[in-house]
């Protein structure tokens, strides 16, 4: 028995994650701010970009500029190839059916702002209701409230417990017949809690409902594969998972998207315009209205081919291990109190001292070159329930290094010496 | 002096410890709420103007040892003050915290408030000086709505 359970301890040792080389992809880690080596602790808000991702927006504009889906030249084609090709990866990023279900948006906001106004206006009417849960982040909040206005629906919360978990009976308890729609987090922004969606699209489908997930700040952590999850909708952000700003993805199944209306006219949704009557384009185009971003597009492809050059399981253990480490030595400090602290945690450490503003210890860490964010995380509704105004978050990423935990913690130290 | 000693100097760390004028003021003829979205920052102050001189000042809300502190100050300031000093301080301390970092012109019209002039170092953190500020002239004017500060 002895054996058998040394054997398996073996196995549970993780891989040999080599975290100096990859900060090498990252130009922008090498810079000091206020003369200290800059410590980048808020990857929650946005990650930084790797070399290959900012050379794609380079060569892009370089060599490729041109519109796409409507040039009968050379470049036209060229580019209409590089933006569908990152579709592709994209869809294969995780693991959608075609390239139909992958609909290029500006950011996870605007795709939960594209499902309430095409999905929910054609398909909610008054008193349906929404469910979505406590940690919302407010993109996941405000879209729904203006439908509810807009359709006399009704907006339904699951509490969380103290430990910022979701409590499921709570969920079981508010699905009924008049729930139409459950939209929700895969990861908290402001706890880091990894919320189990999958359970959850199980029970609203045993109901028939669609749920839409919220993986802003699942993807830079966690590997998705949207048919296991079984969701109808999976939104997020291009920037937070090392690809650049102003481009993000909607996944939505497409036998939805099929009998969902456009969300915006325009060019490229259309295949026919007459004044008396529009035919609008196959999908994914008919959500896609206007000249995109192809730039960012084309690049978001590029660092989707950078994640899938890592080695997950080793990433894996690796921001597993910073976590924990930052979490053992935050314990360890008089006055600090840990704001979300679930069995099932992301790379998100959200903290308050009882005698300290978050916005001091943001300014006091920032002199030290530590960059985290101070405030309410968009999350207001997650602060009031926890009875703070705001918290401090260190959000980390897998360039992060056990010894920038270290200067963290001597950071705090200082916010100490200077507040008593 | 490093530049966070210039900002966290003794004065305002223990105004934010103990902040004077802490409280609310039942019946005040004066009142407005101000509010800041980016970090959540709140603060009420309460006037009771009599014959346009501000015979009592108050605040009350959360915010950071910035907001509190310059909150404080203010009171302390401009308690038994005619009205139109209290347009000027306003006007002074605004500049002071928007204007030009180790200018000096500000300094001696605001009297012991240049202690807050470490501020305008810190662009993120002029918001949480000047909210108070803001809302104290808002409660003035008389203007219904809360004052933001973004």
């Amino acid at each position: 028995m002895k054996a058998v359970s040394q054997k398996s301890a073996e196995i549970a040792v993780p891989a040999k994650f080599d975290v100096a080389r990859v900060r090498q992809d990252f130009p922008i880690l090498s810079q000091k701010v206020h003369g200290k080596p800059l410590v980048y602790f808020d990857n929650g808000a946005t990650s930084q970009k790797p070399l290959c991702v900012i050379e794609a927006i380079d060569h892009y504009y370089r060599a490729e500029n041109s519109n796409i889906h409507r040039g009968v030249h050379h470049l036209s084609e060229r580019a209409t190839a590089a933006y569908e090709t990152a579709r592709g990866k994209l869809r294969g990023f995780i693991n959608a059916r075609s390239d139909q279900e992958i609909i290029f948006v500006r950011g996870t906001t605007e795709a939960i702002n594209l499902v309430a106004q095409s999905y929910g206006r054609a398909f909610l009417r008054a008193g349906d209701e929404i469910i979505v849960s406590a940690m919302e982040h407010h993109s996941n909040i405000v879209p729904w409230q203006m439908l509810c206005e807009q359709t006399g629906a009704k907006l339904r919360v699951i509490p969380i417990n103290h430990d910022g978990e979701i409590v499921m009976e709570e969920f079981d308890r508010l699905l009924n017949d008049r729930t139409k729609f459950v939209s929700v987090t895969h990861v908290s922004n402001a706890l880091g809690t990894v919320v189990p969606v999958k359970q959850i699209v199980g029970l609203a489908h045993a109901r028939g409902v669609p749920v839409l997930l919220d993986g802003a700040q699942a993807v830079p952590h966690l590997r998705i594969d949207v048919q296991d999850l079984d969701c109808d909708f999976y939104a997020f952000s291009g920037h937070k998972m090392f690809g650049p700003t102003g481009v993000g993805v909607l996944y939505g199944r497409a036998e939805l998207l099929e009998k969902m209306p456009p969300y915006q006219g325009g060019g490229d949704m259309i295949s026919l315009v007459t004044f008396e009557k529009t035919h609008y384009n196959v999908l994914p185009y008919k959500f896609e209205a206007g000249t995109p971003n192809i730039a960012d597009g084309i690049a978001l492809g590029t660092a989707v081919d950078y994640l899938r050059m890592l080695d997950w399981p080793a990433v894996a253990a690796h921001e597993d291990h910073l976590l924990r480490r930052a979490t053992a030595a935050l314990e360890q400090i008089p006055a600090l109190r840990i704001i979300g602290t679930a069995k099932e945690k992301a790379g998100v450490l959200s903290f308050v001292f009882d005698h300290v503003h978050a916005h001091d210890v943001g300014t006091i860490l920032d002199q030290e070159g530590v960059a985290v964010r101070a405030g309410h995380h968009c999350a207001m509704p997650v602060m009031q329930r926890f009875g703070v105004p705001a918290t401090a978050r260190a959000s980390f990423a897998f360039y992060n290094t056990i010894e920038e935990i270290d200067v963290l913690v001597r950071a705090i130290e200082r916010v100490l010496k200077v507040f008593g | 002096m490093s530049e966070l000693d210039d900002l966290y100097q003794e004065v305002i760390l223990d105004h934010n410890k103990s902040p004077r004028n802490f409280r609310a003021i039942a019946g005040a003829n004066r009142r407005a709420d101000g509010y800041n979205p980016l970090c959540g920052d709140q603060v009420t102050v309460f006037l009771q103007v009599e014959d346009g001189v501000i015979k009592d000042i108050s605040f009350q809300g959360s915010g950071c040892a910035i907001s509190k502190a310059s909150a404080s100050m203010m009171t302390t300031e401009l308690k038994g003050k005619p009205e139109s000093a209290a347009h000027e301080l306003f006007e002074n301390v605004h500049h002071m915290l928007t204007g030009e970092p180790g200018s000096e012109d500000g300094g001696e019209r605001v009297g012991k408030l240049a202690i807050l002039s470490g501020v305008c170092k810190f662009p993120a953190r002029v918001k949480c000086a000047s909210l108070a500020w803001h809302t104290m002239e808002s409660a003035l004017k008389g203007e219904q709505q809360a004052v933001k500060t973004e």
